[in-house]
């Protein structure tokens, strides 16, 4: 049964479904609780679940996912937001040294499913620290799982599926498109959902190939349509999982289309766009019309908001990029 | 009178066991126990020390890359440890090898990590001591977070002996600088969790006195958190039994955290690795040599219970035996296979892992004479 939800009441739905069918899951983080979170994720949830499920934290991020550890490893299955992506560093060492170690370090003998959501990216008119897109460092981590949702279906289905994970994953909310809508089965089951890690070609295309996640898939997905009018046919994929990557469907694609154009909010270099092209120049060198092309933030810091829609990809800045694929 | 020039007290220094051997009491930790039970913390001192030297003579010999020695700090150690309930759980560093034998784990199994075929290997709750932690001061979150658990798990304050459960958590004064200790800290007073916090102030943070770390003695800063901190002889056994067991019964009946400061000594290096001459007089630790922890429940033994000689020599023998066993145990340790390092990075494994993991087995496999 379908409603049509914005991603952010889909979030919320996802949660609660979660607290629901699992007494060990519990929401931590600050502001959660009866403001319902900055951005309302959390809404109502502690009033329906009470202030030991949904808790409020007191403000230390890597308190929030030291006790998260803690309780792991006492058999809960914590659900941690960080308030906005750039300040989730100081939380860094418990994430990269501890959350996605462990159970490495006890042989697997001990499990850390806790999920740490991020809304994240750009595009919001915010002060520093408020815009960025930290998804590299995290999907550089070994043992760290990490996904992003770019409408309500994906994220009330993958939200679900991380919660339920033995493995930590870092679950990436793209905060700009937290009020867009789109139709949500909230009935479904767990089990029916598309598989977390696997990347889904959301335009069929001939052309090229535009590989995109979290809050480009929409951009993406314009670019294609505006490429229409220079008769030109895209395929856009939408990766989903950031970390493992899906390369299989991306590589697939590129063998059909010749080319490709990796987007994403987060500075080029050393980005998920220069992992995924040396990926598919590993696998699908002679289907290369033209070299890989990455659109994405500059090398900067993420800049001042009123040059902000300068300085994020846009459906021209993607279309200038397929135009040099095929000029090559 | 100006707020620089007050002058805090001088800090007490609980102690039930002079340095000579003389038990004394304290008025506000009475400490019932018979000569039987201090010759059962003589046995686990005794032994702490001869696992702990023949690890570090283990790793002269090449077959530890690494020992954090334990050496002075046997009393703070197997006092706390000692005062735990099974139920209870310790979020070690990675030098509490003293806890670690309270605990039951085999030593063998601490080796493991310092011998270099595992980076860790134990199970928490297996014994309900924590894998070791590197990190300085890390760990102190994750009891913390285990206490939240413990609180909402209905295991604090219901009076039931074999239910409610403490967390105790070490960590030493360097790490007392970090940010994470002081988050932790917060979060116990906050909500009021059964922890209790053992600081193990040895002095040094590899080559930097307790000075450069705080103004005021350690045990101090709890106030300033919400919750009571209090400091003992770290070398004196039954006070750190004493304390610690008030400590943690508090903790089990949902009065909070507490902060202990064992006030000891760390007469080895940091590790093997380090080089105390460097940074610190050796008319330090020849003042420290008459603390030692375990010399004076030796002398108390003797002089106060009449203990004789066979007791010490069967202690000795035991803890010949053990040496033995922990060296052919050490050296029988095998080595991981390559292969192994692509086990248990996640508990359902990636498609790309476990393609790499096939690449590099069909590369190993490509050697001359591999697989015969």
């Amino acid at each position: 049964m379908a409603s049509t939800l914005t991603m952010a009441a889909a979030l919320n739905a996802a949660l609660r479904e979660r607290l629901e069918a699992d007494d060990k899951v519990l929401i931590m983080g600050m502001d959660v609780g009866k403001l319902g979170g900055v951005f309302r994720i959390t809404d109502g949830l502690q009033k329906d679940f009470g202030e030991d499920r949904v808790i409020d934290a007191p403000l230390g991020e890597s308190g929030i996912i030291g006790s998260a550890v803690g309780l792991a490893i006492r058999g809960y299955r914590p659900v941690c937001e960080i308030q906005f992506d750039g300040f989730v560093y100081p939380a860094f060492d418990q994430i990269v040294s501890q959350v996605a170690k462990i159970h490495n370090r006890s042989l697997g003998q001990v499990r850390m499913p806790i999920t740490i959501r991020i809304p994240y990216g750009g595009g919001i008119g915010a002060v520093e620290h408020h815009s960025e897109s930290p998804e590299a460092y995290f999907a550089h981590t070994a043992g760290l799982k990490v996904v992003t949702c770019s409408n309500p279906a994906d994220a009330f289905s993958m939200l679900r599926q991380s919660i339920a994970s033995d493995d930590p994953v870092v679950f990436f909310e793209p905060k700009r498109r937290y009020w867009g809508k789109g139709d949500v089965d909230v009935t479904g089951l767990l089990a029916d959902a598309p598989q977390l890690h696997r990347a889904r070609v959301v335009r069929s295309g001939a052309d090229a190939t535009v590989v995109a996640y979290g809050p480009m898939v929409v951009t993406a997905l314009q670019a294609a349509k505006a490429a229409t009018e220079d008769g030109r046919d895209l395929e856009v994929i939408d990766l989903r999982s950031l970390s493992p990557i899906d390369t299989g469907t991306v590589v697939s694609s590129v063998q059909k289309t010749g080319r490709l154009v990796v987007v994403h909010e987060a500075s080029v270099t050393l980005g998920m766009g220069a992992e995924i092209a040396a990926r598919v120049q590993e696998r699908a060198f002679y289907s290369l019309e033209a070299p890989v092309l990455r659109v994405g933030g500059f090398d900067t810091p993420y800049p001042a908001s009123r040059v902000e829609e300068e300085w994020l990809p846009d459906v021209d800045r993607i279309l200038d990029a397929v135009d040099r694929t095929f000029s090559f | 009178m100006t707020l620089h020039g007050h002058v805090p007290p001088e800090p007490d220094l609980v102690q039930l066991l002079t340095p000579e051997g003389v038990r004394v009491e304290h008025p506000d930790f009475p400490l019932e126990i018979t000569d039987d039970e201090i010759k059962s913390l003589y046995r686990d001192l005794a032994l702490v020390r001869r696992f702990d030297g023949e690890a570090t003579a283990l790793q002269r010999q090449g077959e530890l890359g690494l020992w954090a020695s334990c050496l002075g700090q046997e009393a703070a150690q197997v006092g706390a440890g000692r005062a735990l309930r099974t139920q209870d759980m310790a979020f070690p560093t990675y030098r509490e090898h003293g806890v670690a034998w309270c605990r039951d784990v085999d030593p063998v199994t601490l080796l493991g990590m310092f011998r270099g075929v595992s980076l860790g290997g134990w199970n928490p709750n297996e014994n309900n001591f924590n894998l070791y932690t590197i990190v300085l001061g890390a760990q102190t979150l994750h009891a913390v977070g285990y206490a939240m658990g413990v609180a909402r798990d209905g295991a604090v304050g219901t009076g039931e002996p074999d239910r409610d459960t403490a967390v105790l958590t070490f960590f030493g004064d360097g790490a007392s600088s970090q940010g994470d200790v002081n988050e932790a800290f917060i979060w116990a007073a906050a909500a009021n969790l059964p922890v209790v916090f053992y600081c193990q102030n040895n002095q040094w943070a590899i080559s930097e006195p307790v000075e450069r770390q705080s103004r005021v003695p350690l045990f101090q800063r709890a106030s300033g958190f919400g919750f009571p901190g209090i400091r003992i002889d770290g070398n004196d056994v039954l006070a750190c039994l004493a304390v610690s067991r008030v400590a943690l019964d508090e903790a089990r009946s949902g009065q909070g955290p507490t902060l202990i400061e064992a006030f000891t000594y760390r007469m080895g290096a940091h590790t093997t690795s380090d080089d105390p001459t460097r940074y610190r007089l050796s008319e330090e630790l020849e003042t420290w040599k008459h603390r030692d922890p375990i010399e004076r429940v030796r002398a108390y033994l003797i002089r106060e219970a009449g203990v004789a000689q066979e007791f010490f020599d069967s202690i000795e023998a035991e803890a010949e035996e053990l040496a033995i066993r922990i060296r052919q145990a050490c050296r029988a340790l095998e080595d991981p296979s390559p292969l192994s390092v692509f086990d248990q990075v996640y508990v359902e494994i990636t498609d790309e892992l476990a393609e790499q993991r096939s690449d590099y087995a069909d590369y190993l496999a490509s050697f001359e004479g591999a697989g015969r």
